[in-house]
């Protein structure tokens, strides 16, 4: 089976994975969890802390403009890579955790006036996300009063679009769902989804923490008002991310975090906040970081997300045939082609062994619950072992993989 | 042998394969659950105290192959032992995970097979999970490792 993307081409551009492991060649695939980033990257980082180095707005000297305008520069990027539109704003935050909370929280809290959320609103989450599109929803609904309501998958992990709308009321003020599950791989049709809760009038959130690098959800073509993703999932910086969205909607938030930089005028008791996005994004930001991010998002498209796609989903049936051809183990979402995820169980074996005896082998994955407990619980299931995949990684670290599952279900049955 | 494989050697193994004193008691005098939310680890380990003496002793729950095996060589080590002895065997056993004691002439016995625990910083948790809810059935709160499981007494 041949690579869609030339590895040799890689020799070289990412500096972090040409290293041993336990005396083997290191196989990266816990991607989900965080990818290695390329020189351009690397590079990019370098270039603003060597020459462009301060704090931005404000300063009148050459520097800080410099640095206001790579910071500016790297935000018009983004938003250019997510499909943003002239009605599309991008706050920086320092991931998507950070950006889910920034709408539960700004939603639920009025900053002095009137919150979004009222008592008797309903939030629905569906049953695919990870905590950090839940736990800040639980919040969010005990601070306003509102009742949160689960679209829960069926027992393939699958969700329908005929069962949101059996959950959507007029009271529905909220929606938030998955582009790609991180835990099991399942990537729903989020498309439908957020178009039918826009419809009925909710405000919608999207989570495209898994699915930026490759299939990169296009704003413009999609009924989003909010959409949150992290730059070190997209072969960017660790500690960075954004929450793009409707200007509409983002003007709807109450800021997180007050201080600096977010406010026009002050007094001793009062301020008046700045225009989105600088109202949301109070105190200094991680500058370098969003210019990195950015480079990251040039990098994407310079090798063609359609090239990236096609190449994660052949990794990924690739992987599924081969696991799934083990006695005892069982794949979970199987058809979700257009994921980079693949999440498994093995009878008698337990992900943590699996994950010392691959390691032992050179091959990162991760073990246990994903940050996605309530979906487990769901399904029946316990702690899952997750190998997924980027750009960088090959057919050959695929067959390891298998290969590897099956020796360390020799040792431990 | 491979860190691996020290790590997984026979006796581990065949201790997760068949459990020793795997279930639950009648009449259990003590008992504590403990539970690792990272890795979905979950053990409870019941105790018929007499004079102060473990007279008899069962687990059960699920786990990793350490966790599980851990949990059942610990039934063996301290069936028909007083108190105070599995208390010092667990102080021991957890000094040579922690790497603040060697394995030899640490009196282990079988739990000897353990000791590559040690190079794996992350499993250590998963070695000390019924340990720590034995301590907690005995009424004895261990000292917290790090990180620290989830451990209750019920």
């Amino acid at each position: 089976m041949g690579d869609l993307l030339q590895t040799t081409t890689w020799s070289g551009t990412f500096p972090g994975l040409a290293q041993r492991v336990n005396g083997m060649a290191l196989a990266y695939l816990d991607n989900a969890a965080t990818t290695h980033m390329p020189l351009a990257v690397l590079d990019a980082l370098r270039g603003f802390e060597t020459t462009s180095r301060s704090n931005i707005h404000r300063g009148v000297h050459t520097l800080s403009q410099r640095a206001t305008d790579d910071y500016e520069q790297a935000r018009a990027g983004l938003k250019r890579f997510v499909g943003a539109g002239p009605a599309h704003e991008l706050v920086f935050t320092s991931g998507t955790t950070e950006a889910l909370n920034l709408v539960a929280y700004g939603l639920s809290d009025g900053a002095g006036g009137r919150a979004y959320l009222r008592p008797g609103d309903e939030i629905v989450a569906s049953g695919l996300e990870h905590h950090a599109n839940l736990v800040p929803w639980q919040q969010a609904a005990r601070r306003s009063g509102a009742t949160l309501r689960i679209l829960r998958p069926d027992a393939e992990g699958q969700l329908h679009v005929d069962d949101l709308a059996g959950l959507l009321t007029p009271r529905t003020a909220i929606f938030a769902v998955t582009a790609c599950a991180n835990a099991t791989g399942e990537r729903p049709p989020y498309e439908e989804l957020l178009a039918l809760a826009s419809e009925a009038g909710a405000l919608t959130v999207l989570d495209a923490a898994q699915a930026v690098a490759h299939e990169t959800p296009q704003l413009l073509a999609l009924a989003c008002d909010f959409m949150a993703f992290s730059g070190h999932k997209m072969y960017g910086p660790m500690g960075t991310g954004a929450l793009a969205g409707r200007r509409k909607s983002l003007e709807r938030l109450a800021p997180l975090r007050l201080g600096g930089d977010m406010v026009t005028w002050v007094t001793e008791q009062e301020a008046q906040f700045a225009e989105v996005p600088a109202r949301l994004e109070g105190g200094t930001p991680n500058v370098a970081g969003a210019v990195g991010m950015a480079a990251a998002a040039a990098f994407i498209d310079g090798i063609g997300r359609g090239a990236i796609d096609a190449h994660l989903s052949s990794l990924r049936a690739h992987a599924v045939a081969g696991l799934s051809a083990l006695p005892g183990v069982t794949v979970l979402a199987p058809d979700a082609l257009r994921s980079a995820i693949v999440s498994f169980v093995a009878d008698g074996a337990h992900p943590h062994d699996l994950g010392t005896l691959l390691d032992e082998r050179g091959i990162a994955v991760r073990t246990g619950h994903h940050c996605a407990q309530p979906l487990l619980e769901h399904l029946g299931l316990g702690p899952t072992t997750r190998a997924s995949f980027a750009l960088y990684n090959t057919h050959d670290e695929v067959e390891r993989l298998v290969a590897g599952v099956a020796q360390a279900l020799e040792v431990l049955r | 042998m491979s860190a691996a494989q020290q790590l997984y050697q026979e006796m581990v193994v065949e201790h997760k394969r068949a459990p020793r004193h795997f279930g639950t008691l009648p009449a259990p005098t003590n008992e504590a659950r403990g539970r690792n939310p990272q890795c979905g680890d979950d053990v409870q380990v019941q105790l018929r105290l007499q004079d102060g003496r473990v007279a008899d002793v069962a687990f059960n729950g699920q786990g990793c192959a350490i966790c599980i095996a851990s949990a059942s060589m610990m039934t063996e080590a301290v069936l028909g032992r007083d108190v105070e002895a599995a208390r010092a065997m667990q102080q021991r056993f957890r000094a040579v995970l922690t790497g603040q004691a060697e394995p030899e002439g640490a009196d282990l016995g079988k739990l000897v097979s353990l000791a590559g625990v040690c190079r794996y910083p992350s499993r250590i948790k998963c070695a000390l999970l019924g340990w720590h809810a034995l301590m907690h059935a005995i009424g004895e709160t261990a000292e917290q490792p790090a990180p620290a499981p989830e451990v209750s007494a019920s």
